[in-house]
């Protein structure tokens, strides 16, 4: 596996750490306390506060979640279709708030011969 | 050279313009501003219309069961479905249908049969992997890839970098060198499945283009059957050579087609933005601006149009489709550069479309071989001579 993962540190789901999030465009990543990835996401260019929005609103449709981690980039984009690939690659599956992409392929990273 | 429209043409256009404006700009309201595709029931619905008009897969030849238009109209049509957001490099999000791997129509039946048929049908996707790490621009030559022959079949290996879609592809054509004394008449094309042992997808690789992004692939011993050589042995190079030139002028086509519309966005906002009392229009700084997009607009157009029409004609138009291609990008990036001037602050935003056509245009200078190249085409051709 040579996809590039998130490696950025966890943060608690909590109202002023999301408050003091910036209102710029990246990625996401929302876990439950035991650290078990619930989805994976973007703050694209129609969010409303960028980062901040977007995992409240995300955060907000997971009971069970705890902490996030995110990753500031204008290549929103491409960087959640790599970590998507990247996460499908390591489990063989999608995050369960991921699963319903309908006929939208995921990439396949190093998901052969590897 | 004669562009007059028939009666059809300008039907066919009126109906490509007026399902632009009113079925695929409405939805971008609500999409990301760098959304390369459409939710599925509005794409399943769109295709519907399409087919229902008889314009879907434009460019699938008619014998496999394409429309049967020719590459001026369709030029003319690709300029009015390049005008919304996504439209440089998703014209119409797809609706149209493609032609999957021009290549592919040159397969033996049963390559079409394994291939071509399930591409055409939407069941299989391919990538076309060209480039090396060691430069796209000159394949000749910087080809390292190699494919050795084993019995029927061939061993591939090797890297390839700057391919599109190879990371959700059934299958690629990819170039390796069958013989490395014989330089360009030393290539090979194969046809690769992405399950084969050895192949693998080793990174993404980001650029300016938010949702559609290049791979790095790798070739580890891939063992590819001989059943799958795409073409003669050692004549790789002309299947490449034939799709680099006939791409360029659909290429062109939509740097017109997202330059024609930031001219109308252009000369919307100076006729209501005032300033100091008056309207931009009325600013000769302004008016100029959009004189210079004018004319970078019609001898853009002009020139793809030209192109497209000896490629119609069966005559040689290998200089003239670099030259549109190379005019088209240049020109198509200094009109959406003005059109932002113009628009001031707001043409920097995510509001607008601008930045989107501003960000992919500059891909257009380099990609479909860079500018520099295509230059090179021309005085090759106008010169003569071989240039290194």
């Amino acid at each position: 596996m040579t996809g590039v993962r998130l490696a950025k540190p966890w943060l608690d789901l909590d109202e002023a750490v999301i408050a003091a999030l910036p209102g710029q465009l990246g990625v996401y990543e929302i876990a439950d306390a035991k650290g078990a990835t619930l989805e994976l996401g973007f703050a694209g260019g129609r969010s409303r506060f960028g980062l901040r929005s977007a995992i409240a609103e995300a955060a907000a449709k997971h009971q069970a979640a705890a902490r996030f981690r995110y990753e500031v980039t204008m290549q929103y984009w491409s960087r959640f279709e790599e970590l998507l690939a990247v996460y499908l690659a390591d489990h063989g599956e999608l995050p369960p708030g991921n699963a319903d992409r309908g006929d939208r392929r995921v990439g396949r990273i190093a998901a052969t011969g590897g | 050279m004669d562009f007059e429209l028939s009666p059809e043409q300008k039907l066919i256009l009126e109906t490509v313009r007026r399902f632009v404006r009113e079925e695929i700009e409405p939805l971008e309201a609500d999409l990301d501003p760098d959304a390369s595709e459409l939710p599925p029931h509005h794409r399943e619905r769109l295709v519907a219309m399409t087919k229902e008009l008889g314009f879907y897969g434009l460019d699938i030849p008619e014998e496999y069961g394409g429309p049967g238009i020719d590459l001026v109209t369709r030029t003319l049509m690709a300029f009015e479905m390049a005008q919304h957001r996504a439209g440089l490099y998703a014209p119409c999000y797809g609706v149209f249908g493609g032609a999957g791997l021009a290549q592919l129509y040159e397969a033996d039946d049963g390559q079409k049969e394994r291939y071509l048929y399930p591409v055409l049908r939407g069941e299989k996707r391919g990538f076309f992997a060209l480039t090396e790490p060691s430069g796209g621009s000159d394949p000749a030559r910087a080809i390292r890839t190699t494919a050795v022959r084993d019995g029927d079949d061939w061993i591939l290996d090797g890297e390839k970098t700057f391919i599109s879609g190879a990371d959700k592809a059934d299958f690629g054509i990819v170039f390796a060198r069958t013989d490395p004394e014989l330089g360009r008449k030393g290539i090979t094309c194969f046809l690769v499945d992405t399950d084969m042992p050895g192949f693998r997808v080793r990174r993404i690789v980001h650029t300016l283009r938010s949702t559609h992004y290049a791979a790095e692939l790798e070739f580890n011993r891939v063992r590819v059957p001989g059943r799958n050589v795409l073409g003669e042995v050692n004549q790789g190079f002309a299947i490449a050579n034939d799709r680099l030139s006939r791409n360029r002028i659909p290429y062109a086509a939509g740097c017109v087609g997202v330059a024609l519309k930031a001219q109308e966005m252009a000369i919307a906002y100076a006729k209501t933005r005032k300033t100091f009392g008056d309207y931009l229009s009325t600013r000769q700084a302004v008016q100029w601006m959009i004189v210079d997009n004018e004319i970078d607009l019609r001898t853009a157009r002009a020139l793809t149009l030209e192109a497209a029409a000896r490629a119609d004609a069966g005559k040689p138009f290998r200089t003239e489709a670099a030259i549109c291609k190379l005019v088209a990008s240049e020109g198509a990036s200094r009109v959406v550069d003005r059109a932002m001037q113009i628009h001031g602050g707001y043409g920097m935003t995510k509001d607008l479309p601008l930045e989107r056509w501003y960000r992919e245009l500059r891909i257009r200078r380099v990609g479909e071989g860079p500018n520099e190249i295509q230059r090179l085409i021309v005085a090759r051709d106008v010169i003569g001579g071989s240039f290194h």
